[in-house]
């Protein structure tokens, strides 16, 4: 009896959100994947399999080229192995990296959602302001802040979210623009819910596609401002290792030991490519309008 | 159309203004504050810096003290250097165009080039050469500008010794050749990333203009594929690059401030760099306000040139 009644069985894709699909068979983001999470492994795993410590000194091994005396990527003007600050200074960028993006996406999402969802005055003061924030060269206004303050890592990713949390304002203001005035955001307002329920449970979980894209493009452009501002000197200081400050001597020894310019250079490269290669991804992933492009 | 130039000509000021109040903000919140490199030489005493402060008008509310600051600019006044008290309007004078130079021809280099790969990646949309050119965009705007720049100098300058390392000219030789040198490195490292993002955009633009009916037409009168290419897309598909050359005005000016201190070219970046090392606030001022006051005219004349151009903008 019950046999005859149940339907064919349909079969189930493996991993049932789509967006999650289409991201999983894109192949750039896969390889940005793939170099994240190798550099990641590399920054975490790689100090443990490293002969050197990354403070240890060697000052009869200075200069040392690649592959030699044991250090895979030669040695800097003290004789400490480069490997081994690379990878020290890896975990310090991406920290920043990450917290950036914690802290730029949460502004920029509150920032947008209430601009987007009030509208009116509160709206225009709001994205005037972003727009006076976008108006200054972000190296310049992110100087500015550095060379005043005690830069430490912290600090630094702080000053890096304020002057990256625009873009993730202006993004979610028009998401949110555009939602407002739907059925759900309605029937939200005729249950009587508050004004806090339906921008942070109704109106954000819905734009959440373009926040998570956004978000992991900052990560990408956080790296790059850290690596400016620690090459020029105004960043994270030494001795903390990051990619940017181990730069910031490179250039004076590009003659005679062009390593220390090349190797960490190409650390942030692939750091940020693969970011970036990710960010593409989830852009297409999350927008089935851009598969014709 | 008159109409529609003066109200953004208004929301531009008003801009200004915000972006002022801002930029004093920052400087003068930050801890420490302009009296800090007092507090470091030895012997000072508490008094002496608190004399230094009234003698400045630095104890005053900061309220105070900005709307005197913006009323001096207002009349040209932008006050005077710490560093070797020359007005800071003149300090920054001369340094305004080696920056403008250099900007100038990474922007005309990386138009001219991200254009063209941006149209054939449209006209030749998904094949072998689009796709690469995707990719290679998207690694370029990875790319740290200062590192590409090293790179550059151990290549052209160090191995090849094509290209001179750095400065905008030899002591002793004024000639445009002397010049053309200095400024070919420097001005192909900072147009690298603009090059992507033209490419990208022009590519977009250009596929919007393809599908409309004024293409078609075009085809269909029988003129030849590079006459519609010529007059009829390229054209077009310029328009809103206009705005975006406006939008990248931040981008290039701050990519401008690394790429000068890499070559040490003498230019605004360079005095940034300089003055905030020297604690030199009425010129780290100064110069905050010129790069934002440069980006919004940039915008201010992108918009107005698109108006000109496409009169219905202005009817919005």
């Amino acid at each position: 009896m019950t046999a005859a009644t149940t339907t064919p069985p349909v079969r189930q894709p493996f991993i049932k959100s789509r967006a999650l699909r289409r991201f999983l068979s894109h192949k750039l983001a896969m390889i940005g994947l793939f170099m994240v999470l190798g550099l990641t492994f590399a920054c975490f795993v790689g100090p443990y399999l490293l002969p050197y410590d990354e403070l240890y000194i060697d000052l009869r091994a200075r200069f040392a080229p690649p592959g030699t005396g044991g250090h895979i990527f030669g040695t800097d003007p003290l004789g400490r192995d480069l490997a081994a600050r690379l990878f020290h200074a890896g975990q310090i960028s991406m920290a920043v990296g990450f917290a950036v993006m914690v802290i730029a996406t949460t502004v920029g999402s509150v920032v947008g959602v209430v601009s987007g969802y009030y509208g009116g005055k509160i709206s225009a003061v709001l994205m005037r302001v972003v727009d006076a924030f976008l108006s200054f060269p972000s190296v310049f206004l992110l100087l500015a802040l550095a060379a005043f303050i005690q830069p430490g890592p912290v600090m630094i990713a702080v000053i890096i979210s304020a002057t990256s949390w625009m873009e993730v304002a202006r993004i979610v203001e028009a998401e949110v623009k555009s939602l407002r005035n739907q059925d759900f955001v309605q029937a939200a307002h005729m249950l009587g819910l508050s004004g806090r329920w339906i921008m942070f449970r109704e109106l954000l979980p819905n734009a959440i596609g373009p926040i998570i894209v956004a978000a992991s493009l900052t990560v990408a452009r956080a790296i790059l401002l850290e690596a400016y501002i620690s090459f020029l000197g105004y960043g994270i200081q030494p001795p903390l290792p990051s990619w940017g400050n181990l730069l910031n001597g490179a250039q004076q020894y590009l003659g005679s030991a062009p390593w220390l310019a090349i190797v960490p250079g190409l650390a942030i490269t692939i750091a940020v490519t693969g970011f970036n290669f990710i960010g593409d991804g989830l852009r297409d992933a999350f927008d089935s309008r851009a598969q014709g492009q | 159309m008159l109409r529609y130039i003066l109200s953004r000509f208004g929301q531009s000021l008003l801009l200004l203004l915000i972006v002022s109040f801002i930029g004093f903000a920052v400087l003068n919140l930050a801890p420490g504050g302009p009296l800090s490199q007092f507090a470091l030489s030895p012997g000072m005493t508490q008094e002496q810096i608190d004399k230094i402060a009234a003698q400045m008008g630095l104890d005053r509310p900061l309220i105070v003290q900005y709307f005197d600051w913006l009323q001096h600019m207002l009349v040209g006044d932008w006050g005077t250097s710490y560093r070797d008290g020359q007005p800071v309007l003149h300090v920054i004078e001369s340094h305004l165009f080696a920056t403008l130079l250099l900007m100038g021809t990474a922007t005309s280099i990386s138009i001219t080039l991200g254009s063209t790969i941006g149209i054939f990646s449209a006209l030749r949309r998904r094949s072998v050469f689009d796709y690469a050119m995707t990719v290679a965009s998207m690694v370029a705007l990875s790319i740290p500008t200062f590192w590409f720049g090293l790179i550059a100098i151990y290549i052209f300058a160090l191995n090849l010794g094509w290209l001179p390392a750095g400065n905008m000219y030899t002591v002793g030789d004024g000639s445009v050749l002397n010049y053309l040198k200095h400024l070919i490195m420097p001005a192909c490292v900072l147009a690298l990333v603009d090059v992507a993002v033209w490419s990208r955009y022009m590519r977009t633009s250009t596929l919007n203009v393809i599908n409309q009916d004024f293409v078609r037409t075009a085809r269909a009168k029988g003129l030849t594929r590079r006459r519609v290419l010529f007059k009829h897309i390229v054209g077009n598909s310029l328009v809103p690059m206009i705005t975006l050359a406006g939008l990248q005005l931040p981008m290039v000016l701050g990519g401008a401030l690394v790429t000068e201190t890499v070559f040490t070219w003498p230019g605004m970046g360079r005095l940034f760099l300089d003055s905030l090392g020297y604690s030199d606030y009425p010129v780290v001022m100064g110069l905050l306000m010129a790069s934002a006051m440069l980006v919004l005219i940039g915008n201010l004349a992108a918009d107005i040139a698109v108006a000109l151009i496409d009169p219905r903008i202005a009817l919005e």
